[in-house]
């Protein structure tokens, strides 16, 4: 065990990179994913086909796949994913202004990926609000924005908090790839580094490891758990 | 049609319809400068780089599709191997579950005092440890799971000849425990008459559990098993990390002889996408079908 207490340093980086992994993208995936839930569900129906294709495409590809897109696709349209290099946000989140771009990439891959999924969490959490509502908010006279914003929205956010959860638990848990296409130095790319590399034991390693996961994926699950035991109560 | 909005008029459709035309141009055309003409001026359409994909013709066309094929059934040689062994593993960990949480409550009254307390704190103390099991489980990411059965099952003395069962020991200690959160959550929703009535009949807890609660329990979670088997599918392709012969690796050795990235990934991509729209199509309609029966 002694290795957990003498890396001490390498397991804390490579928690703090996965979380910084996870935090960008958890972002992105946020706001992605409320542009492709308004999509789906919008009065328009091109707009609802491309939120529609969009979901389809990103729910049913492996996260493998859209990785290797990010790591061949981009340099091939001639992008570093430059644009992620935002003034002042890389003195956090210092991997996001570095010449390798596979940190950038990575946040983009996950960040389309988990889209989808917080796309169809609140998608579900719109339709999870009685149909009577909307049609009242309708009879009187509410345009489908104002609908949205005063009356469906407003009640969806609660029962769409628990999937989003979900959808965020295995975002984190999905970061675990970046490690394996070129990201250097988070939890995952650590395991690997310390036993075949360095070999270090593979026990304590792999404890460090999966405690470093836990310590993300259990707090938010238990916290789900209790939100929904709450709410079912309340039913 | 949604209850979000009026079904739209003439003038909502002709302004949709001039709208779209607009933006249809217009994506076309960023379509055409920002991907197709970079895409193009690095030759990624030229017959070279496709033709042993598309083109029977060509001398490499029948090799890349047999090596896919070999892939493809990899993946669903491990995808079929992890789905059996988790809904296994995963009905027993469920009624394992349950039994624990019904003993927990019983008070094994007509044993020896010392046996009884015994019993108790026995019971107590194995649902606490299948529920760090589950907590555990559920929360390492699949990659995880895999690296550690591949790396760790021959430090303790157990390896397999094949990459293939790491990679179904992998995916089924991670799909084993959300399968068995499904079920038991699908039998403690049961409606607390069913097993009123199997206990009032003089049915015992595994009775109970094995003949009235978990028959239903499946026909409720039959979508959200199906829902589970595009997972597992998708993540089979996680076998990449320990170079298991499924279709990402198998791709992985196509570009590497053949240097055409981005168009083997469109096909294997596509690939998925089509098998895993098919399962998830089949998971809504046998989700349509079960709420449609009455009496459940």
């Amino acid at each position: 065990m002694g290795v957990l207490l003498d890396r001490f340093d390498v397991f804390a980086g490579g928690l703090w990179l996965t979380l910084q992994l996870c935090l960008l993208s958890a972002t992105g995936a946020l706001l992605l994913g409320t542009v492709v839930a308004a999509l789906r569900i919008s009065p328009v129906p091109p707009l609802r086909a491309v939120g529609t294709a969009y979901v389809t495409l990103f729910r049913n590809l492996p996260l493998t796949v859209v990785m290797f897109f990010a790591a061949f696709g981009l340099p091939a349209l001639g992008s570093n994913a430059d644009f992620l290099r935002i003034p002042g946000l890389d003195v956090v989140f210092d991997r996001l202004g570095t010449d390798l771009p596979y940190f950038r990439f990575a946040v983009i891959a996950l960040t389309l990926y988990t889209a989808s999924f917080v796309g169809e969490a609140i998608r579900a959490g719109v339709n999870a609000v009685p149909a009577g509502q909307a049609e009242a908010a309708r009879s009187l006279g509410l345009t489908f924005a104002q609908n949205l914003r005063s009356v469906v929205l407003p009640q969806a956010g609660k029962a769409a908090v628990v999937p989003l959860g979900q959808a965020i638990i295995a975002m984190i848990k999905n970061s675990a790839l970046a490690g394996f296409f070129g990201v250097v130095g988070d939890l995952s790319s650590v395991a690997d580094q310390l036993t075949s590399v360095e070999g270090e034991p593979f026990l304590p390693v792999a404890v460090g490891i999966s405690a470093g996961y836990l310590l993300m994926t259990v707090p938010v699950g238990l916290f789900l758990d209790r939100l929904e035991q709450r709410r079912a109560v309340l039913r | 049609m949604s209850v979000l909005f009026e079904v739209p008029g003439p003038r909502a459709r002709r302004l949709t319809r001039i709208g779209s035309g607009v933006a249809a141009v217009a994506v076309a055309a960023a379509a055409y400068l920002l991907v197709y003409r970079p895409l193009a001026d690095k030759g990624q359409f030229s017959p070279a780089m496709w033709g042993p994909l598309v083109d029977p013709s060509n001398e490499s066309f029948a090799l890349v599709w047999q090596r896919i094929g070999l892939g493809a059934a990899n993946t669903l040689l491990a995808a079929a191997l992890a789905i059996a062994g988790s809904l296994v593993g995963g009905t027993l960990l469920a009624v394992l579950r349950v039994q624990l949480r019904a003993a927990q409550s019983r008070r094994f009254a007509g044993l020896a005092a010392p046996v009884a307390l015994l019993l108790r704190v026995l019971s107590r103390v194995l649902a606490a440890i299948t529920r760090a099991c589950v907590e555990v489980f559920r929360g390492l990411p699949v990659v995880i799971t895999i690296f550690l059965a591949a790396r760790g099952l021959p430090e303790l003395g157990v390896s397999f000849e094949l990459d293939l069962w790491y990679v179904v020991i992998g995916l089924t200690v991670y799909n084993m425990v959300v399968l068995a959160e499904i079920l038991r959550s699908g039998m403690e929703n049961l409606s607390r008459g069913q097993g009123e009535a199997a206990a009032a009949l003089g049915l015992g807890t595994a009775q109970t559990t094995w003949t009235i609660l978990l028959p239903q329990s499946y026909r409720i979670m039959l979508p959200a098993l199906i829902g589970q088997l595009v997972v597992v599918l998708k993540d089979t392709s996680l076998g990449f990390i320990i170079s298991y012969e499924e279709t990402m690796v198998i791709a992985k050795q196509i570009i590497g002889n053949l240097g055409n990235p981005i168009q083997v990934y469109v096909v294997v991509g596509a690939g998925f996408v089509a098998v895993n729209h098919l399962l998830s199509a089949l998971a809504r309609h046998v989700q349509r079908r079960l709420a449609e029966r009455p009496g459940r």
